[in-house]
């Protein structure tokens, strides 16, 4: 009798219910293989890391991250984020405007362009700027004979990083604005807005959160970014090695502690953008 | 304002759009720019805002040369078909958005503003809606903050693309009426676009027919339904009866005793309501019987076919009063007369033969 109540008072979950309910073994099999493999491959290589870091207490910890060199990585790390991250966020709203708000000729081959750092090895990437600017390079001569360094020098970082970094935020902003249409920028301005109007009380609001998460992405990988920098980096340490170069150099060197702690905060960064990420998407997803 | 258009054409790529297309637009009239869909009538009704540019032509507001302003130095209010409510912004704070981004030497003060929004929202009945967002709004409400918000910046013309398109039947009767009174109260030039010939012939005060980029017919409803001008027209308002009497099916009527009124022409189009249908005796010798037939409401819809042509001879729709159905006791399979009152005659055997053709 009242279980019969209960499924005329709640029908729709109990049919469900019953039409999908798997047996037990494998429900809770396919949850302990989903869970071991998060903490093989997840949780217990972020956990030694932190174990490495503190091998020998927290005061060597703490030395290791206030050596002069680690303190060089972290503060060329943090400019060479400083500098990408809006760059890049003016050349994503740019391009994803371009692409979404006008009709013209090789429209779909620049969206493809857009897509090309994510396509091609970083490494690769690396490669061609030390081809264009290097010693040997197409514009090497010039550089050197106007006393420009750019190759092993900070601007090959930052402009390794920006080129390795620009599809984030494009590729955030371009969806999500095809999907907006242009029905509330052209109502704005038949209300008499003007063009910067439109755009900082119109589609700024709108595209915010998918432009947040754009930000937030391509700030984690302008300051992971490993192999393009690695390239046209040259490894000269507290000159221009980004964090991510100086843990490999650390680690090359048997400074296991220092090697950990440098990653250590490489990897809590990567924690908060995990969470900051996950906010974004829950507060998208109540709008 | 008044809006005159003169040889307007746009091209989307081979498609061509608007075809040289003239236009006076008197003040204070409510038009109805009506055609099928594709016909170019929401292609027209952007260009007048300044939302497109024709290829060629001038958009001429009052008399001045707008061709090349764009849509922000018009003075036009213009309601867009899903109404492009800004989402993020409070209904008060989107009737608001055209008074806050004014130069500051033209923009009242705030508590101008707020007695204006307060005041447009009162005139379209949901001020109480004030603080809501646009998605906790029914089509409707939305529909009416969106005209609201077009009215706030005071336009001379105001152009509505589709606006009771999106909208359940029974909201969009009623909002057809209350656009009409609120065009008698404001008397602002208006145009709206519509695929709706009822919809036309209930708001509007003058109805341009569009189809294939081209103008088939300007003039008030009534002109429009009593005097087409072609057999799109015909058959787009209303609904009518095409009799192509040269054709296998129609041949019969011809030599029939059924009356037309005159015979100037090869095809004939007659409304429902101009057949006259009188019962006959059971032993009589019509050819013509009553199939089916519909209560409407006010009117009875009666369908007939010609028995001696099963099959080829279509059916025939007469409309009378149910009053008079009721009276005439007519049954399904009854035998009736036919009487046409009146009719419209297009030749349209003869080919179309454009002017422009004729020169060569």
């Amino acid at each position: 009798m009242t279980a019969i109540t209960q499924e005329i008072n709640n029908p729709k979950t109990s049919v469900t219910a019953s039409a999908l309910r798997d047996p037990d073994w494998l429900k809770y099999g396919l949850i302990a293989v989903a869970l071991s493999f998060i903490f093989l491959f997840l949780c217990l290589p972020l956990g030694l890391v932190v174990f490495q870091a503190l091998s020998k207490g927290f005061g060597a910890f703490l030395s290791a991250l206030s050596q002069a060199d680690t303190l060089a990585a972290m503060k060329l790390t943090l400019l060479t984020a400083l500098v990408t991250v809006p760059l890049n966020t003016v050349f994503g709203i740019a391009a994803a405007w371009s692409i979404t708000r006008f009709e013209f000729k090789g429209k779909s081959f620049l969206t493809t362009l857009i897509d090309l750092p994510f396509s091609v090895s970083p490494v690769i990437s690396g490669v061609i700027f030390v081809l264009l600017f290097g010693m040997q390079g197409a514009f090497g001569e010039w550089l050197s004979d106007h006393d420009i360094k750019i190759i092993f020098a900070v601007p090959g970082i930052v402009l390794a990083t920006l080129f390795v970094t620009f599809p984030f935020v494009a590729r955030q902003l371009i969806p999500l604005m095809q999907e907006m249409g242009c029905e509330e920028e052209e109502a704005a301005l038949s209300l008499g807005a003007s063009g910067w109007q439109m755009f900082f009380q119109i589609t700024l609001p709108n595209i915010k959160w998918a432009l947040l998460y754009g930000v937030l992405l391509c700030n984690a990988r302008a300051m992971g970014e490993f192999g393009a920098v690695s390239v046209v980096s040259g490894h000269i340490r507290g000159l221009t090695n980004t964090l991510p170069l100086h843990v490999e150099v650390s680690y090359n060197d048997y400074d296991v502690v220092g090697a950990f702690a440098s990653a250590s905060i490489l990897a809590s960064l990567a924690i908060v953008t995990l969470i900051l990420k996950t906010l974004l998407e829950w507060k998208q997803g109540t709008r | 304002m008044s809006i005159v258009l003169s040889n307007i054409s746009k091209k989307f790529g081979q498609f061509s759009a608007l075809d040289h297309i003239d236009l006076e637009i008197p003040e204070g009239e409510l038009v109805a720019l009506l055609g099928p869909s594709g016909c170019g009538k929401t292609t027209l009704l952007r260009i007048i805002a300044g939302l497109e540019r024709p290829d060629d032509g001038k958009v001429l507001l009052s008399g001045e040369d707008k061709t090349d302003h764009d849509v922000r130095k018009r003075g036009i209010g213009f309601v867009f078909q899903h109404y492009a409510l800004f989402r993020h912004m409070t209904v008060f704070d989107n009737v608001a958005f055209g008074l806050r981004v004014k130069p500051t030497k033209t923009r009242p003060s705030e508590a101008i503003i707020r007695k204006n929004v307060h005041d447009l929202l009162n005139l379209v009945q949901l001020d109480w809606l004030h603080d809501r967002f646009p998605d906790q709004l029914s089509g409707g409400q939305r529909q009416r903050i969106a005209l609201a918000r077009a009215l706030a910046v005071e336009p001379k013309v105001l152009l509505l693309d589709e606006p009771f398109g999106a909208l359940d039947a029974s909201v969009r009767k009623e909002l057809r009426l209350w656009l009409r009174h609120l065009h008698n109260e404001l008397n602002v030039t208006t145009i709206f676009v519509t695929h709706d010939q009822e919809e036309a012939m209930e708001v509007a005060s003058q109805i341009v027919v569009l189809n294939h980029g081209k103008i088939e017919q300007k003039g008030t409803p009534t002109q429009i339904y009593d005097e087409p001008k072609n057999d799109f027209v015909s058959q787009f308002i209303g609904h009518t009866n095409v009799f192509h009497l040269e054709n296998d099916g129609d041949t019969w009527l011809k030599g029939s005793s059924i009356v037309l009124d005159n015979t100037d022409g090869i095809t004939a189009h007659v409304r429902p309501h101009h057949i006259g249908v009188e019962k006959l005796d059971e032993n009589a010798s019509s050819p013509i019987s009553l199939k089916d037939w519909q209560h409407l409401g006010a009117t009875i819809r009666l369908e007939l076919t010609n028995d001696e042509f099963k099959g080829t001879a279509k059916v025939i729709y007469a409309e009378m009063p149910s009053d008079q159905f009721k009276q005439s006791r007519l049954k399904k399979g009854d035998k009736v007369a036919l009487f046409i009152r009146q009719a419209h005659w297009f030749n349209l055997e003869k080919p179309h033969v454009p002017e422009a053709a004729t020169n060569f």
